[in-house]
């Protein structure tokens, strides 16, 4: 589905990542682990298109086309989407209609015609269950007034709506009580198939007792420097970072 | 609809045809520029006034003479050369228009598209010769006489002076006095013409006066006149203005509106103006600088200002209540834009005499590109205004670096049994709001209307239904490309 290669990028002038390479296939889930700062939310961002990440060297082919040439909301619409580890407020905008907007972005850039409204309200219904969210919020501004959990729980409500084919969840667990982590890994789960993939960034393993991940990645100063399967999460908890680190040095 | 708009306008070209006669001269029927006394009476000649009205005039000119043209608003332009405008010009003859939308400037046609307007209102809009069709004319019959039947009284203000002379003496210049402000004075000397309109007591007017106006506005030019009296019980719903642009040559624009609301009646006056506001450098756009008030004179009456304004170069402008009745309220509700190189400064005034009685302001100030938006808002309280209420809102929104939004809110309180709310906010287009709309799929045109709209859903939703949705899109039109 996507095939990175090595991706070097720098932010206002500082090297973030530093030659990465992965490739992942539909139906798989990787995991991204690493200590703060080693550059796993860059890899979400600059792989959802966001302009402040500057691409220096590498490639990333996406569905056999070049992602990194591709606007954000094509990104989105070809099925890229990223929950944001901070999603953002939007005073004003009805978290309903927004939904609906980007739907319909998503089914004009398919050339389909605009969701019926009831066709719209029935799907909305359903997803909302699969996340346990109030149904009042959905008549709120889109993230205003949410408390932490609830922001997270709505991205992957809208996850939900969108169907995306390629799924970046940045740093999702933080900020959420055990009981919301259950609700949002089973929704996340509920929506894993043969067609799909999933990129899960996170600092601990503890989201990934849920999201089982397939393969498990860890990230350290711009590089990749270890990859295997749901053990190697285990054993990074265990052993934390620096001895993991440690013992690839030596 | 469009066939009320056709008749309308049709009907009145026609008469004016008729009245100053198909072969007359045009030159002969246009001043040359400039302005003194003969001027007015020649004006008020012309629409064979009678002496008061006359006298009327004079007496403002005489005023406006002596008063300075004001520069306290936040606005900065050209010096106006009031010598240099033409303050009387016959109506065009229909055949002086394009022939066909053909010859119409396709920029015009282009925007009349984007906003939806079906291709013969385009021909009104764009003043295309239009051929008569006599069949129509019994639509616009039909709606005088559902009007007439209710004792509704709305036609030209000049031909009110003629058939309704009382109300007209009674009520002209009782709100807005003809020694008001600079522009009121000279447009109480020189008014051409504008609407009239009466609800006789316990009449609810069976339409929204909208329709007709969309015509109606064709012929009132630059110094509009209008006079709206809602008696006791009464209730009136007015529509001025057009989401579509108009071709304009007069750049001065100075109105007066009054309304007066006698015990329990009601008048809502909606505004949707969207004058040519200049090119990029703000050349060649509309001054308008109006002058709005309505007076609730009687108990437990109510007067509704709710305006949307994208349009002209300079906008001066403050829709006010006075609030004379217990128990009477005032509502102020806008959303003023400026983009391009438009400024901006308007807001409202209310003004608490009776005991008990309410204003609400909402004020939405949206400034993209090199835009100035200016709320400038008063409320007074009088020692009279025991248990008076305000609650005030005004937000600003800012798209891009370089547009300003300023905010001056004055409170005069003399009386300690009132209570007074005020809330402001200042606020920008982040560009991590667009970044989050577009990965949803959201293309970053839409992020901002979505964003826009969210921001002035409260006014909107004031507005007569069709209009909220034609406003919502003159919006998206107006902020088209200002992004980037």
């Amino acid at each position: 589905m996507i095939k990175i290669k090595n991706l070097h990028v720098e932010v206002e002038g500082t090297k973030i990542l530093k030659g990465i390479d992965l490739d992942v296939n539909a139906g798989e889930t990787h995991a991204i682990m690493g200590p703060n700062g080693s550059g796993k939310s860059t890899l979400a961002q600059v792989l959802a298109g966001h302009e402040d990440y500057e691409v220096t060297q590498g490639s990333v082919d996406y569905l056999g086309n070049d992602l990194l040439d591709m606007d954000v909301d094509e990104r989105a619409c070809e099925g890229v989407f990223l929950a944001f580890q901070y999603p953002v407020e939007l005073p004003g905008v009805n978290n309903t209609y927004f939904l609906k907007s980007a739907l319909n972005a998503h089914r004009k850039y398919r050339g389909e015609s605009e969701i019926d409204a009831m066709d719209f309200m029935e799907l909305i219904s359903d997803k909302i269950k699969l996340l346990n969210l109030k149904e009042s919020l959905l008549k709120r501004p889109v993230n205003e007034g949410f408390s932490g959990g609830e922001k997270k729980r709505n991205e992957i409500f809208q996850m939900a709506v969108l169907e995306p084919k390629l799924a970046l969840l940045d740093e999702t667990d933080s900020g959420l009580d055990i009981d919301a982590l259950r609700v949002v890994s089973n929704g996340v789960n509920a929506m894993r198939n043969e067609e799909n993939a999933t990129i899960v960034v996170t600092h601990y393993q503890r989201l990934l007792n849920y999201i089982i991940p397939d393969f498990v990645h860890v990230l350290v100063d711009g590089k990749i420097i270890r990859s295997g399967n749901k053990d190697l999460a285990i054993e990074l908890e265990e052993k934390g970072y620096d001895k993991i680190i440690e013992g690839i040095k030596t | 609809m469009k066939q009320d708009s056709e008749t309308e306008m049709l009907k009145e070209y026609a008469e004016q045809d008729y009245k100053y006669g198909f072969v007359t001269d045009i030159e002969s029927e246009t001043l040359p520029p400039g302005l003194n006394e003969d001027v007015i009476r020649f004006i008020s000649k012309k629409k064979d006034e009678p002496e008061w009205l006359t006298d009327w005039r004079l007496k403002a000119y005489s005023i406006w003479k002596k008063m300075e043209e004001p520069h306290w608003a936040n606005i900065d332009y050209d010096p106006i050369d009031y010598q240099a405008i033409s303050y009387y010009s016959a109506p065009k003859n229909l055949s002086d228009g394009p022939k066909s939308l053909d010859e119409v400037d396709p920029e015009l046609i282009e925007t009349y598209n984007k906003l939806g307007i079906p291709l013969e209102e385009q021909e009104v809009l764009a003043g295309v010769a239009v051929d008569a069709v006599f069949d129509s004319m019994s639509v616009a019959t039909t709606f005088r006489e559902r009007l007439a039947e209710k004792g509704v009284i709305f036609c030209p203000i000049s031909e009110a002076v003629k058939d309704h002379p009382e109300l007209v003496k009674k009520y002209l210049g009782s709100v807005i006095p003809r020694n008001d402000n600079y522009f009121a004075a000279l447009n109480s000397a020189v008014f051409t013409d504008g609407s009239f309109c009466y609800i006789p007591p316990g009449t609810k007017c069976p339409m929204e006066l909208s329709t007709y106006f969309r015509i109606n506005e064709q012929n009132t030019g630059q110094f509009e006149r209008t006079l709206i009296i809602a008696d006791k019980g009464a209730y009136v719903s007015y529509l001025e203005g057009c989401t579509a642009p108009k071709r304009d040559e007069n750049q001065l624009h100075a109105a007066v509106v009054e309304l007066v609301t006698l015990d329990d009646a009601e008048i809502k006056y909606s505004t949707v103006q969207n004058w040519y506001p200049g090119d990029k450098e703000g050349k060649g756009g509309i001054y308008n600088f109006v002058t709005k008030r309505g007076a609730c004179r009687g108990n437990s009456s109510k007067i509704t200002w709710t305006q949307v304004e994208t349009g002209s170069s300079i906008t001066w402008k403050y829709p006010s209540c006075v609030l004379h009745g217990d128990n009477s309220k005032g509502e102020f509700y806008s959303v003023a834009l400026s983009a391009l190189k438009q400024q901006a400064d308007t807001g409202t005034k209310m003004i608490h005499i009776g005991k008990n009685t309410k204003s609400t302001i909402i004020s939405k100030g949206i400034s993209a590109e090199k835009g100035q938006n200016t709320y400038r808002g008063q409320v007074m309280i009088n020692k009279s205004a025991t248990g008076a209420r305000n609650y005030s809102q005004c937000d600003s929104l800012l798209i891009g670096e370089e547009c300003g939004a300023h905010t001056f809110p004055y409170l005069d309180i003399k009386n300690k049994k009132s209570h007074i709310e005020h809330e402001a906010s200042t606020s920008k287009i982040g560009e991590d709001q667009i970044y989050y709309c577009k990965q949803r799929g959201i293309s970053e045109e839409d992020a901002i209307n979505l964003i826009v709209n969210g921001f002035c859903k409260e006014v909107f939703k004031e507005l007569p239904m069709e209009f909220a949705v034609e406003a919502q899109r003159l919006l998206e039109v107006s902020l088209e490309g200002s992004v980037g």
